[in-house]
């Protein structure tokens, strides 16, 4: 029998990572999350998640197919992600075309403009989403549709900013559970930790960037507290980090591999950013939630991050 | 437990295939080609020629400048060539071939058993005898070891760190050398000392090797070797790197080049090396053959086998069962830093620690996808660089910008290449980068 010898540079052997599997991973970390949704808010999640899902897989594959005319990557499992993240950052209840055209703009413009998987400088995802809350306003920010009459029709985030709820009326154990309004994804604070813990636990991401977005909101809002003489300083910085899209955002949206840091040291400058001008913009801004903004002004200056920020190089002092 | 301080991967050891099979003397060659570039450095210039008889040990090559090393005749018999040959990856070098006549020994070299350990002899006649023997780094790096040993002036040594680390998955032979040659080992480390004039040694050895740490240091403390003392190091691939070596071992890291390890004072030597120094100073015994394993999950035996070097690759391995069926990849070395050899009538050489026979499908890359950036190679690799970075200049043929990024600290271990999710072959192209960028530093040098 003829006996082929073959021949390659080093390494002979691969570790056994691949895309697929850390795509898979972050799908199953999500898992979760949708399923206290779809305890909260009903069966209308799945639906909704499962148009998103479709609709940026398809989009990818299109786009792929019949502009680019190259081999499609949808096996990646990237688009499906970017659908779950999607459906996660809208309410329940909105029209399913709104999620159809988020994904065509998280998938056409945040991601398949700048070359596909890897290149894009903006989580795709949180591009759809943007373009949503400012093209359909409306829709992007109704929490009744399909809610629990227990609920009211705001977030907390919202109430506690016009001053309609104390921060010292909520409910600590219903947020953590999951019980309150906001979008599909960001309630569920237990589940969202356990995905976060899965995902350390895989390696799929590193503490960095949501442990230093996260302290540094909670930092941020208890020298608030203390500065204007307030009593909750143990209270208003857990509110922050269980309200609106905190958790989702510093576990899921903004370790976005393509648009973080490469370094730790970077990804700490990264998320401690993240972290300041989310609060910023809750604390000050025009809108009640400022997860998504901030994620989305520190991805543009994440090439500069990667510029100024490399690893130690072996046998140097810095 | 210690270990180096950035980067690393841990891949499968592997070594179950092989560790517990003792070393095997080989059945000698009938005929041998003695490749005259076994070392870095300036090729050995042969000195005997067509017809000319020569015993084992006998000097058949000699070292043409201060980094490079004596090749002898690794059996008797007569030359019966000498004539440029293609080596084990197809690269044509000269080559003296013989065949052999019995097995019939230059008179002076001892080879009894017994073990000799009293010496008294000077470290510049030890490093001489080194020199004479060609002994080089065995460890696959071949750096003649007498370079190592002369200190250039104005520098000390005061760390003699021995290499049992054996981090590349699947290779066994420096841990049988440490099993079954301890005592030589132990000898040869104290003689390597007393050339330094250091008073400390440590041997480091990786913790899935808790048999040779404990009978290394049995023997030591039996055999009262003063200053020599056994490292166990935290397994993490390329903890046998020298630079990650002398980290883990001391917490110093040597500045970048052109910085040498004795920047911070430490000598580094391999273990089979520290055996070879041993029979060189003591038994007056050149460096003509070493152990090398041969193991892969398909073959049906695995070996550790004492060859005389200049037995081909073929020789090897059919002696060692022959290839198993279907397609394979026959690796000079192991899995991540090995070499792949095409020309099996190619001979082995001193750098070879084992032959590893990976099956074609292991072999067989996966597809490339894009980079996702996701900075796992920036987080295993041992140097601190950034190879997705080093790759994709060197890809834009961007040389002056690799060279702005240090492409050239790059030890080649692979760590980037294993952990890419997207299957990016980035050790490709740093090589290409790395050599371009090195002809672009000499270019320059010479203009100077």
């Amino acid at each position: 029998m003829a006996t082929k010898i073959f021949a390659a540079p080093s390494p002979h052997v691969h570790g056994g990572e691949s895309t697929r599997r850390i795509m898979g991973d972050v799908l199953l970390a999500l898992v979760p999350a949708l399923a206290v949704s779809t305890y909260y808010f009903g069966l209308r999640v799945l639906m909704i998640t499962a148009v998103s899902v479709a609709a940026c897989v398809i989009f990818e594959y299109l786009i792929q197919r019949l502009l680019f005319r190259s081999r499609s990557t949808i096996g990646d499992l990237s688009a499906v992600v970017t659908g779950v993240l999607l459906a996660f950052n809208v309410p329940v209840g909105i029209p399913w075309w709104i999620v159809v055209v988020g994904a065509l703009v998280a998938i056409g413009i945040g991601k398949m403009t700048f070359g596909g998987l890897g290149c894009n400088p903006f989580n795709p995802a949180l591009t759809g989403r943007i373009f949503l809350l400012i093209a359909y306003p409306v829709q992007m920010t109704d929490w009744t549709t399909g809610v629990p009459d227990a609920l009211s029709g705001s977030t907390l985030l919202n109430d506690v900013k016009t001053g309609a709820v104390s921060v010292s009326d909520c409910d600590f154990m219903d947020m953590f559970a999951g019980n309150m309004n906001g979008s599909m994804g960001e309630v569920g604070a237990l589940a969202l930790i356990l995905g976060g813990i899965y995902l350390l636990w895989r390696k799929v991401i590193t503490w960095h960037i949501p442990v230093s977005i996260l302290g540094t909101m909670a930092i941020f809002a208890a020298c608030t507290v203390m500065g204007e003489g307030g009593s909750l300083v143990y209270e208003f910085p857990l509110f922050h980090i269980l309200a609106g899209g905190a958790l989702l955002g510093a576990i899921f949206m903004a370790t976005d591999y393509s648009t973080s840091p490469m370094t730790h040291k970077g990804m700490l400058i990264y998320g401690v950013c993240i972290g300041l001008l989310t609060m910023i913009i809750r604390l000050w801004g025009a809108y009640p939630e400022g997860m998504s903004f901030a994620i989305f002004i520190m991805n543009a200056a994440t090439p500069l991050i990667n510029k100024y920020c490399r690893p130690k190089r072996f046998g140097t002092k810095k | 437990m210690r270990t180096f301080p950035i980067g690393g991967i841990h891949p499968s050891d592997e070594k179950a295939w092989s560790k517990d099979k003792a070393i095997e003397v080989m059945e000698l060659p009938d005929e041998v080609a003695i490749q005259m570039t076994q070392h870095i450095g300036a090729p050995a210039t042969p000195i005997v020629a067509k017809g000319d008889k020569v015993l084992t040990g006998q000097l058949i090559g000699e070292a043409a400048g201060f980094v490079s090393a004596n090749i002898h005749s690794p059996i008797s018999g007569t030359v019966t060539n000498v004539e440029i040959f293609p080596d084990g990856q197809g690269i044509r070098r000269q080559m003296v071939i013989i065949k052999r006549e019995g097995d019939e020994w230059v008179e002076s070299i001892d080879r009894s058993k017994e073990i000799k350990r009293e010496c008294t002899l000077s470290p510049f006649e030890i490093i001489n005898k080194i020199k004479s023997a060609g002994v080089v780094g065995m460890g696959g790096a071949t750096f003649p070891t007498h370079v190592k040993l002369s200190i250039p002036d104005g520098q000390k040594a005061e760390i003699l760190i021995i290499n049992g680390v054996e981090c590349e998955p699947y290779l066994t032979s420096d841990y049988r050398t440490m099993l079954e040659r301890g005592e030589e080992l132990l000898v040869g480390v104290e003689i390597l000392m007393r050339a330094l004039s250091v008073e400390r040694a440590v041997i480091g050895i990786e913790n899935n090797k808790p048999d040779a740490v404990a009978h290394l240091n049995k023997l030591i403390v039996g055999g009262n070797y003063r200053g020599i003392s056994v490292m166990p190091l935290k397994m993490r691939y390329p903890q046998g790197g020298e630079k990650q070596l002398i980290a883990a071992v001391t917490g110093r890291q040597v500045p970048p080049p052109p910085a040498l390890p004795i920047s911070v004072g430490a000598v580094v030597c391999n273990a089979s090396s520290a055996v070879a120094v041993y029979e060189a100073v003591q038994k007056n015994k050149p460096l003509i053959e070493r152990v090398v394993t041969i193991t892969g999950k398909n073959l049906m035996h695995t070996h550790n086998y004492l060859v005389r070097f200049g037995t081909s690759y073929k020789n090897f391995i059919e002696h060692a069962g022959g290839l198993p069926e279907g397609d394979v990849k026959i690796l000079n070395g192991g899995p991540m830093m090995g070499r792949a050899v095409v020309e099996l009538s190619a001979p082995l050489l001193k750098g070879c620690s084992g032959i590893t026979i990976v099956s074609g499908r292991e072999a067989v890359r996966r597809k490339e996808g894009t980079c996702i950036k996701c900075a796992k190679c920036v987080a295993a690799c041992p140097m601190g660089l950034e190879p997705y970075l080093l790759a994709k200049l060197a890809q834009n043929k961007m040389w002056d910008r690799a060279e702005e990024h240090n492409t050239v600290e790059c030890i080649e271990c692979g760590c980037c290449s294993y952990t890419c999710p997207s299957n990016l072959p980035l050790l490709d192209h740093i090589r290409i980068g790395k050599q371009n960028v090195m002809a672009n530093i000499r270019a320059r040098a010479i203009k100077k």
